[in-house]
């Protein structure tokens, strides 16, 4: 039941981030300009009928975004009470902290009126706390909690299926981060051409639009290719299902991916096309974490929990009888 | 366990106050800043002032302005009534371009001048600003009305100026803004619906018109001088010109824009 509802978090979470990017791919945030407040109304008590253009989006983000808050003092509190592992209710915590501070970013961003810094932070710690929702769905699964098939983690195969698998998602952050500066300094069309660049393979000048477009460009081969670096090793020296699902699922995100990229470019930033980009690129952020927490899961201090877990550990009554992991 | 109790109600109350906090009914008017510095005005002697008169055109067939489809909001279909077009090139007999904004740029010195009292008024009506280029001096009131039945927001954008962007929910609210600086041109956009969009020229002297339909301007009681007159339209940029009159002269001067 507990990691039925922290799926349900991670889900309510991914469904926010695509609220999100229709605000920005819209142009629609700042079609409510108070915050906390939309119009002078309360957050739940503004009419459904008022909301029409840009405020459908933004303040349908809001409203999806303090869903997902509440969502997430639920699980949080559920984990503290029930979870025995203290790095997992941390984890809890931690998510919660961090869908705090972004519903203060989303306000901050509103009330001074864009700046880039912020709604760069927004984009940014959105995917921190997407990754926090999905670590903790992974981590309070029946999967997680029964061990690897692949336990003992030791092997140099396995240790560098690790550093690849973490590297990777390290880059497809990094990756997101740059794409995020690019939809908010308004550098989507600096390029306007794919996959060639103003028709060859490198800017005949450089603006700062231009660079960081090239940039993110780059980016994509950089991620593609380490994505495929995972994949080839997890092919070739795992017969596990719980890293091989992850890794087809990594080489067919990263094809829709990229083709999602060059249609935002060709079709001028459509914003369902920019939308589903974003949408996208979470869930290639999502499947190479579970790849990775997958990978270390026998470093995780799992065999504690594999004794300690099994669905009756999430009835424990008290804080005295939980099992310290 | 009683620290983390105290810490999950500070973050629902930090969330529920976040979620139902208060706020201003958004139905006062703001003025942007209200200290304008107001220097020694000099008088021009209007007996012996020259004019500046002309006439923008576009030269080549014009391009069709974009469609604008208000499906977002019904009540912007009902009250703008008809098929609907942005205002980008509004083209009359003989290519007279309208809502260029046309002003001296230059040669004026460091002459002052009074500041007009009166507003001028940008209207929201038909989810269309009107007008959609106006001129505007410093520290002169800008009113801002909401006549359509729906919400709107003014959102200016300047680059000079103090941004701003301010609700108007209800029909018939009003808001006051004054700028504090010159600039060419301060860009408004309603994010609500995103099709509409106005231009506004902040000067610091009277010297400034905005084309009407038949292309043409007039600057008037313009003191003997040199000067640069500056044609600005929002697409086709800007073009310059170099204007000497003497006193009680009047000359024509055409800018032409080429459509490309």
């Amino acid at each position: 039941m507990l990691h039925r509802f922290a799926v349900l978090v991670a889900a309510a979470t991914f469904v926010l981030i695509l609220a999100g990017g229709m605000v920005t791919s819209t142009g629609s945030g700042l079609a409510v300009p108070d915050w906390p407040t939309t119009y002078g109304y309360s957050m739940f008590g503004f009419p459904f009928s008022k909301m029409v253009g840009g405020i459908f989006y933004e303040h349908g983000h809001r409203l999806i975004a303090s869903t997902v808050g509440c969502l997430m003092i639920v699980l949080a509190f559920w984990l503290w009470r029930q979870d025995p592992r203290r790095w997992v209710r941390r984890l809890g915590g931690l998510a919660l902290l961090a869908v705090v501070t972004q519903g203060m970013l989303g306000g901050l961003t509103v009330l001074f009126f864009l700046p880039d810094a912020i709604s760069i932070g927004h984009a940014a710690l959105a995917q921190i706390f997407f990754c926090l929702t999905v670590t903790l769905a992974l981590v309070t699964s029946q999967g997680w909690t029964r061990g690897s098939d692949e336990a003992q983690g030791t092997s140099d195969k396995q240790s560098r299926l690790r550093r690849l698998a973490a590297t990777t998602t390290a880059l497809i952050y990094a990756q997101i981060l740059v794409g995020a500066v690019v939809r908010h300094t308004g550098a989507g069309l600096a390029i306007p051409d794919f996959p060639l660049v103003f028709g060859g393979l490198l800017p005949p000048e450089w603006t700062a639009a231009i660079a960081i477009h090239f940039v993110h460009r780059v980016g994509a081969l950089v991620v593609g290719a380490a994505i495929l670096a995972t994949i080839v090793h997890v092919r070739r020296t795992s017969a596990s299902p719980e890293l091989r699902r992850p890794a087809a699922l990594l080489s067919v995100l990263v094809v829709v991916q990229i083709g999602l990229g060059g249609w935002t470019v060709l079709s001028e930033r459509l914003a369902i096309v920019n939308t589903l980009h974003v949408g996208t690129g979470a869930l290639l952020l999502a499947t190479s974490l579970v790849l990775t927490l997958r990978a270390f899961k026998p470093l995780i201090g799992h065999p504690v929990v594999r004794r300690a877990v099994p669905e009756a550990a999430t009835m424990l009554p008290s804080h005295s009888s939980r099992v310290r992991a | 366990m009683r620290s983390g109790i105290a810490w999950s109600f500070a973050v629902v109350a930090a969330l529920s106050i976040g979620a139902c906090g208060g706020g201003n009914s958004g139905t006062s008017s703001e003025s942007a800043n209200p200290e304008v510095v107001a220097p020694p005005a000099a008088k021009v002697d209007e007996g012996s002032a020259g004019n500046i008169n002309g006439k923008v055109v576009l030269e080549g067939a014009a391009p069709k302005n974009e469609a604008i489809r208000m499906n977002a909001d019904p009540v912007c279909v009902r009250e703008a009534k008809g098929a609907q077009a942005q205002e980008t090139f509004v083209v009359g007999d003989g290519g007279a371009l309208q809502n260029v904004f046309v002003y001296v740029k230059e040669g004026l010195g460091d002459r002052q001048f009074d500041v007009p009292t009166n507003t001028v008024e940008l209207d929201q009506e038909g989810c269309r600003y009107h007008p959609h280029v106006f001129g505007i001096r410093v520290g002169q009131p800008l009113e801002i009305v909401n006549n359509d039945p729906t919400l709107h927001n003014i959102h200016a954008m300047p680059k000079v100026n103090q941004e701003f962007n301010t609700g108007q929910p209800i029909e018939g609210m009003k808001s006051t803004h004054t700028f504090t600086a010159k600039e060419v041109m301060v860009p408004f956009k309603c994010d609500v619906h995103g099709w509409m969009n106005a231009y506004a020229g902040v000067m610091d002297h009277p010297y400034f018109a905005v084309t009407g339909n038949n292309g043409s301007f007039e600057l008037k009681t313009l003191p003997a001088g040199s000067y640069v007159v500056e044609a600005w339209h929002e697409k086709l940029g800007t073009q310059t010109q170099n204007v000497t009159i003497g006193a009680k002269e009047t000359k024509d001067i055409t800018f032409t824009f080429k459509a490309s």
